[in-house]
């Protein structure tokens, strides 16, 4: 019995760190309808960059997160300028290939450099021990920077005047140009963030788990649960879906096979988008 | 009338050429590069019926192909049965799926169905990668006596090949069947505005499991016979989301919502493919120019290669189709 409570505690701290990967998704699509599929790709540089980080300066993996999320920045302002700005108005057909080509580069480009074999980050935390079972320090430090990052863009979103001016856009996109917002620089930030938050995922999660190039689809998928589970735009929200999630999957995972969970995780994902198409958290009156 | 449009002549004729071209000879080699522009223009063809007619983006087209590999295989080997019969079962039984499956998830639109393709791909890996009887993470193994009924494995490699390119010009007969059909203008409603499209009397949820559905059948019937020729299949080729989504770059390439469009994108992505794979300085890098290249289709072409066509010489969409 306990081991089933150890194993829901770990998905819960993991599942901080998907609510994380999926906030980003869900703020591209809230705030400009369009649907990141460069979200796997983007994640799993985040990965390998924490990894060249670390191999070239081995400190502390958590404050390299730090230069993980400008690379993220950058990196999202150069996607969003050479595919998604010339589409945003176009059916959303255009955006999804148009992401997913950029996903396709950044994959054949990464499998060229650094193969499909696996990568870790050799960092290790002192975890806590509580009777039998032991909490790795990685996943309570990684679920404690998801959960800072994300009340930080919470905080951003609600407190600033760039966070308010991208949920204005958000939310109407003409009559934000009207006051006076310039929605292009407002649209460009906004992605740029999503894919900030995406790295500093993969970030997390390379302090984690192995990884390989490929990995990003899992996560990709993960993403896609969480954001649907939560409603679109609501970045909070994502994180408590995704904390969901990943108790979810501690919950099962010591009953069944690993590799049934993309069939669960699916199930699921048909299911919540057919009955409760606008998310789990949505108001009665929305 | 089919027999009328030039498309259809064009077809038979192209797929005439294709199997004398490596028959003439006996090249073996010949055969084994035309099967694969064969196959490219079987996916890319009936994931237009999806994309190009209903504009409803599937990721996870293959899905259909490695479930008709399954299908055929274990019945052609296993069971022991006729290929044909295995293959038309193959492509019934994953009609029926995709009918099921179609019903639940084409209550969603745009790009929720769009991701939920992708779960279906995901959700099916998995499962045939936990299912005993198709070998798990194996997979199935085509034994040389199964070549046996054919006349051995050297007929019967031949033999896939001319069903197979026979497949190839029924998806594009079929994709030219359903683009004058009655059935085909609802389809083309529903892209250009379901809502408008439901009140002027178009039975959209219908229409669309409909698609999903015959867009399954060839894929699927084509997995069967491609997988018995090459002897084996397991989760990780069957169900290749690369391939999935590079038809939708030949489909793009080629100019989606036209017969024509995606056979020329599919051959001519193909052909593409090989030249980089063989290339010694490309081959790592096949996946950044195709990326490179549905970029540069999305943006500057949406059209295609059919799309730039008819715009430099308008007369030429009422000519072709």
């Amino acid at each position: 019995m306990s081991g089933i409570l150890a194993s829901m505690i770990d998905g819960l701290l993991i599942g901080s760190v998907y609510g994380l990967a999926a906030m980003g998704l869900s703020l591209i699509w809230g705030v400009m309808d369009v649907i990141n599929l460069t979200h796997g790709a983007v994640t799993v540089l985040g990965m390998f960059s924490m990894y060249l980080l670390f191999s070239a300066f081995p400190m502390n993996v958590y404050l390299l997160l730090l230069p993980v999320i400008v690379a993220g920045l950058i990196l999202g302002l150069i996607i969003y300028w050479t595919s998604v700005h010339w589409v945003i108005d176009r059916p959303q057909l255009a955006s999804l290939l148009s992401t997913f080509a950029v996903n396709m580069i950044i994959i054949g480009a990464g499998t060229a450099i650094w193969s499909t074999s696996p990568y870790n980050v050799n960092f290790t935390l002192r975890g806590i021990t509580i009777g039998a079972y032991t909490f790795t320090g990685n996943h309570i430090a990684a679920a404690a920077g998801a959960v800072i990052i994300a009340l930080a863009l919470e905080l951003f979103l609600n407190r600033t005047r760039q966070g308010k001016a991208i949920r204005a856009v958000a939310d109407n996109r003409e009559a934000a140009e009207l006051m006076g917002i310039s929605s292009t620089a407002v649209l460009a930030l906004a992605f740029a963030i999503g894919i900030a938050l995406a790295m500093a995922s993969g970030a997390l999660v390379s302090t984690l788990f192995p990884f390989t190039i490929l990995s990003g689809a899992t996560y990709q998928m993960k993403s896609f649960v969480v954001t649907v589970l939560a409603g679109l735009g609501k970045p909070l929200g994502a994180l408590i879906a995704g904390i969901l999630l990943g108790l979810l999957e501690g919950t099962v995972t010591p009953f069944i096979a690993v590799s049934w969970i993309p069939l669960i995780e699916f199930g699921l994902f048909v299911i919540v988008l057919v009955a409760f198409p606008k998310g789990l958290f949505a108001r009665a009156t929305a | 009338m089919i027999f009328r449009h030039p498309v259809f002549w064009l077809t038979l004729i192209f797929a005439g050429f294709m199997i004398w071209a490596p028959m003439h000879g006996n090249n073996v080699s010949l055969r084994e590069d035309l099967i694969l522009v064969a196959v490219a223009i079987i996916l890319a063809s009936n994931l237009n019926l999806m994309i190009g007619y209903t504009g409803y983006v599937n990721f996870g087209h293959i899905v259909f192909y490695g479930l008709g590999g399954y299908i055929g295989l274990y019945l052609a080997t296993v069971r022991g049965w006729n290929l044909i019969l295995s293959a038309l079962l193959a492509g019934v039984g994953v009609s029926i799926c995709a009918l099921v499956f179609g019903l639940g998830i084409l209550r969603l639109r745009g790009a929720y169905f769009a991701l939920a393709t992708i779960g279906i791909l995901q959700a099916v890996q998995s499962f045939v990668s936990n299912f005993d009887p198709w070998g798990r993470s194996t997979g199935l193994y085509v034994s040389f006596d199964a070549y046996l009924p054919l006349g051995g494995a050297r007929r019967a490699l031949w033999i896939a090949y001319i069903l197979i390119i026979v497949v190839m010009a029924l998806s594009m007969i079929l994709s030219l069947a359903i683009k004058i059909s009655k059935f085909g203008l609802g389809l083309f409603a529903i892209r250009e505005d379901e809502d408008a499209a439901v009140v002027l009397g178009v039975n959209a949820t219908v229409y669309k499991a409909i698609i999903y559905s015959v867009s399954a059948f060839l894929p699927a019937v084509a997995g069967a016979l491609m997988f018995y020729k090459n002897g084996m299949i397991d989760p990780s080729i069957a169900f290749e989301f690369m391939l999935s989504l590079e038809g939708i770059v030949m489909l793009m390439l080629g100019g989606k919502g036209t017969v024509i469009g995606a056979a020329l994108g599919g051959g001519l992505y193909e052909k593409l493919r090989s030249y980089l794979l063989t290339a010694p300085k490309l081959s790592n890098f096949h996946l950044v120019i195709a990326g490179a290249l549905l970029l540069v289709v999305v943006l500057f072409a949406p059209g295609g290669l059919i799309g730039w066509l008819y715009r430099l010489v308008p007369r030429s969409e009422k000519v072709i189709e």
